[in-house]
Parts: structure tokens; C-alpha cells; sequence
């Protein structure tokens, strides 16, 4: 087979098929997304409950490491007979995946918070509260969502084998394209998902960026015009810097 | 005049040392007063300022803030009542100055004219340019415009007491002597009251309406720098005068 024939197949999938690649690339995305989310949603409180306690880390940390080892393939696999097939086996086993870098990277975060600076965020009376989502969090947020970064291209790349439980995704398109021998569709599914991959990874290195600006002595100051500042009184304040700085 | 901070027979022990960091201590400041608080490393004199806005609580004894006792206030209350500078500074990496001075006038609700006016003022007490470092992040100053920010963030909203520790201690030799005078300034004007830790003794006996010694965590002398000078209680402010000429 050429590769002039070869694309020919390519173009002829996607003229033929769009609505089957869309709903794969959707579910790709969706199935990548939740498990991320979930992986935020769990990974980033018990990170911080790790940062404040060795008894939590010693425990949480021997938990995930032992988990880490299992491959992904085999906790999809381990839980198909307990979850059954479908989408929510897949979710399960891939926020497995997407939890440690989330939390390890979180307690690291938190830990490395300079002490003085949390000293006096307690001396100027900030309660527990505050000094989380006034300091110590912004002050995290970079080393936090790099966790997020490695959990999301490592979901992406391993939601392809979803497919194998019936979950959909772009895992099929490869799938299909193993079990009828057609080049067209490995390339088309492979070349999606390390796409996907590629796209992820360098939106989320640019917010990366954007959040520690603050770090750069040569940024030059954006002059203040009425109202700036931020968080008059709503507690915002990571958020509207980030807003302040992008200008 | 008026005493505005008392120690009673105060006592602090680090779990696991044998010995007390605060050893008994009784103390009376005036309000108004700069006391500076002068020892080597390990006299107490840190632990003593710690327990003014109680990010250290005594083993025994009572700390009397304006006639009340300050371990039946609410501690994140008192603070916000009193000014903290510390050595390495402290400020929020990730805030502007003008942010990082505003934190306590946010807290407390202020509105936005009179922070960002006050942040203006205080800028320009500390000699800072507001139009120049208003917006500038941490990163973008130097050591000495650091601890001048973080100075106008302790001061912001007028508290009744300073806790000053080691401020100037890692800045050089030049911005410190101006600093201190500049402090000496703010002092006189405000009129508040200053407690001012340091092992410099040039620096406690230029600043200190008194000069409180601390070893082994007691007080060893407490007097203004003359007295001190001209009738040291014991062997130790001895040598510890004869060491600094």
C-alpha cells in the first residue's frame, strides 16, 4: 500500500465518517477532562492535609506509590467485573492514574511556602481561611497545576485504552483499526491522541507561566489606572493578579 | 505616662528543651515607648516578641495588652491590632506593594479610596515613590525597598503596638543606618509604642528609649541607654558594652 493511497484513505474516512471522529475525539476529551477534575478534586485537599501532617503523608503517599505500580491497564481490567463495562469503570481506573501527580505535587507546594511568609500572614491576622486563599494557595498554584499538567497528558494518552471496555473515546478508532488491519485508522486515532496530547500540554505550560510572572524581576509594572487592585474585600486575590498581570 | 504592655512572671518552654526560652519575665512598657530588645542568639528575645501577638503561648503567666489579658482575646483580633516586621521580610511574593501593604485595610473591610490613599501615604513615609513602586512586585525591589514595604504594610492601620524583629539585620551597612533613622522618624511622629528586637548594641542604644538586655532568657537590665552606659547591672551588660567599643 502507498502513501499516496494511504491518504487517499485518510481524506475518505474523514469524508465519509466525520460524525464517528467527532464523537470519538469528544468522548476522549470528556472522558480526559472528568478524570482530571476528579483527580483536582481529590488530589488537591488531601495534598494539603499531607503538607500539614507527617502521620496523613506517610500514609496517603505508601497508599499511591503501591497504586502507581499497578498498571492502568490492569486496574481497567480490575475494575470491569466489579463496575461492569462502559464509561464508569474507565473514569474510575484513570483518576487512579490522574490522582498521585495531582497530590504529590500539591503537598510539595504547600511545603515549600516560605515560612516567614506564612508567619506573618498569621501575624497580620488572616484567619486559617485567608491566609489558604489569599497566600498560601496563589503562592502554590504554579507547582500545583504542573501536577495537573503530567495527570492530564497521562490520562489523554491512556484513555485510548477505555476503548477496550466500551468506553468510547479515540481508543476505538485505533482499536477497530488493529482488528481490521487498516493503517488509515491506527494513524488517524494515533495521530489524534498524541495531538491531543501536544495541545494540552502547551496550554497548560503557558498558564503555568502566566502564574509565576510575579517571580520575574525584569517584568515591568503595569500602571495602576482607577479601581485596580484587587479583591477589595472578596478574598479573590489570586485570580484578579493573574487578570492584572496579563494586561 | 500611661503603661500600655505588661508581663506577669511570664515563662516559656520549647517542648523538648530543659530550659525556659522566657525565664520569669516582669515587664512594663509605657505607651509611646521604643523599647529595644538586645541579646545574643538564644537570650529569649524573639520568643518574648512572639508572645506579644501570640504566635507563642506562655507556659505560665499573664500579658497584659492595654490593661487586658491578651489569652482572653481572640488571637486573629489582636493581631490585627499590631504591627510584625521580621528579617526576612515576609512580604506576599505574589502581591503588588501596593496589595501587600493593603492586606490588613482589606481585612478589615475598607473601602477602596481610603486604602489606596493610605497606601500612597505610607509609601511615601518609608520614602518610597507610590507612582514608581506602587505596582511593582516583590521581585522587582531590592533588599532594602523590601523591608521598607514590609514596614508600611505593618503600619497600615495605625497599631497600637510594633513588634520589630531583627529588620534590618540583613541589610547593608548604609540603607541600614538610614532606615533606622527614618524608623527613629516614624517613631517620634506616631507616637506609637515599638518593641525592636536586635544583637546590634549600636543599633538598640541609637534606637531604644530603652534598652531592655536579655541572657537565658531573663532581663538583665531594662533602663535607658545612659543609665546602661553609665551603670551596667553585672558582669554580663559589662562585656556586653565593653565588647561593642
Amino acid at each position: 500500500m502507498g502513501t499516496s493511497h494511504l491518504i487517499e484513505k485518510i481524506i475518505e474516512y474523514f469524508r465519509n465518517k466525520p460524525d464517528v471522529y467527532a464523537e470519538a475525539f469528544a468522548t476522549h476529551i470528556m472522558i480526559s477532562a472528568i478524570c482530571v477534575g476528579i483527580a483536582c478534586a481529590v488530589g488537591i485537599p488531601l495534598g494539603i492535609a499531607c503538607a500539614k501532617s507527617r502521620r496523613v503523608r506517610l500514609f496517603v503517599t505508601g497508599v499511591f506509590s503501591t497504586l502507581r505500580i499497578v498498571p492502568s491497564l490492569a486496574v481497567l481490567f480490575i475494575c470491569m467485573p466489579i463496575f461492569g463495562i462502559g464509561l464508569t469503570p474507565a473514569l474510575i481506573a484513570l483518576s487512579f492514574l490522574a490522582i498521585p501527580p495531582v497530590l504529590i505535587n500539591t503537598t510539595q507546594a504547600f511545603a515549600a511556602i516560605p515560612r516567614p511568609v506564612i508567619e506573618t500572614a498569621e501575624a497580620m491576622g488572616m484567619t486559617g481561611g485567608m491566609a489558604l486563599t489569599r497566600v498560601k494557595f496563589p503562592l502554590a498554584a504554579p507547582l500545583i497545576l504542573a501536577g495537573v499538567k503530567t495527570a492530564t497528558v497521562e490520562v489523554i494518552a491512556s484513555a485510548t485504552l477505555a476503548a477496550y471496555i466500551g468506553a468510547g473515546g479515540l481508543g476505538n478508532i485505533i482499536f477497530t483499526g488493529l482488528g481490521l488491519l487498516r493503517p488509515d485508522l491506527l494513524i488517524i486515532g494515533g495521530a489524534s491522541v498524541a495531538a491531543l496530547s501536544v495541545v494540552a500540554d502547551t496550554l497548560l505550560s503557558k498558564l503555568e507561566k502566566r502564574l509565576v510572572r510575579y517571580r520575574d524581576p525584569g517584568m515591568r509594572p503595569r500602571p495602576s489606572g482607577p479601581g485596580h487592585g484587587y479583591g477589595h474585600g472578596h478574598g479573590n486575590t489570586a485570580k484578579a493578579a493573574g487578570t492584572a498581570r496579563a494586561a | 505616662m500611661a503603661e500600655i504592655l505588661r508581663f506577669e512572671d511570664v515563662a516559656k518552654r520549647f517542648p523538648g528543651a530543659d530550659y525556659n526560652a522566657v525565664d520569669h519575665v516582669d515587664l512594663s512598657v509605657d505607651d509611646g515607648e521604643f523599647v529595644a530588645i538586645l541579646g545574643t542568639s538564644g537570650s529569649g528575645k524573639t520568643t518574648l516578641l512572639k508572645l506579644v501577638n501570640r504566635l507563642y503561648e506562655p507556659d505560665s503567666g499573664r500579658i497584659y495588652l492595654r490593661g487586658e489579658d491578651i489569652s482572653a482575646q481572640d488571637p486573629v483580633q489582636l493581631r490585627r491590632g499590631i504591627g510584625y516586621v521580621i528579617q526576612q521580610i515576609g512580604l506576599f511574593p505574589h502581591m503588588t506593594v501596593k496589595s501587600n501593604i493593603a492586606t490588613v485595610p482589606r481585612i478589615l473591610k475598607w473601602d477602596a479610596d481610603r486604602t489606596d490613599a493610605r497606601v500612597d501615604e505610607l509609601l511615601r513615609l518609608v520614602g518610597l515613590d507610590p507612582e514608581e513602586y506602587r505596582d511593582r512586585f516583590p521581585a522587582q525591589l531590592s533588599g532594602g525597598q523590601q523591608q521598607r514595604v514590609g514596614l508600611a504594610r505593618a503600619l497600615a492601620v495605625d497599631p497600637v503596638v510594633m513588634l520589630l524583629d531583627e529588620p534590618f539585620g540583613a541589610i547593608d551597612a548604609i540603607n541600614r543606618s538610614a532606615l533606622q533613622d527614618e524608623l527613629l522618624a516614624i517613631h517620634r511622629e506616631s507616637r506609637k509604642t515599638y518593641l525592636f528586637v536586635t544583637h546590634d548594641i549600636a543599633e538598640a542604644f541609637k534606637l531604644g528609649t530603652r534598652v531592655l538586655i536579655m541572657h537565658d532568657g531573663k532581663v538583665v537590665q531594662y533602663d535607658t541607654p545612659d543609665v546602661i552606659k553609665s551603670a551596667p547591672a553585672g558582669a554580663f551588660v559589662e562585656e556586653l558594652i565593653g565588647s561593642a567599643v
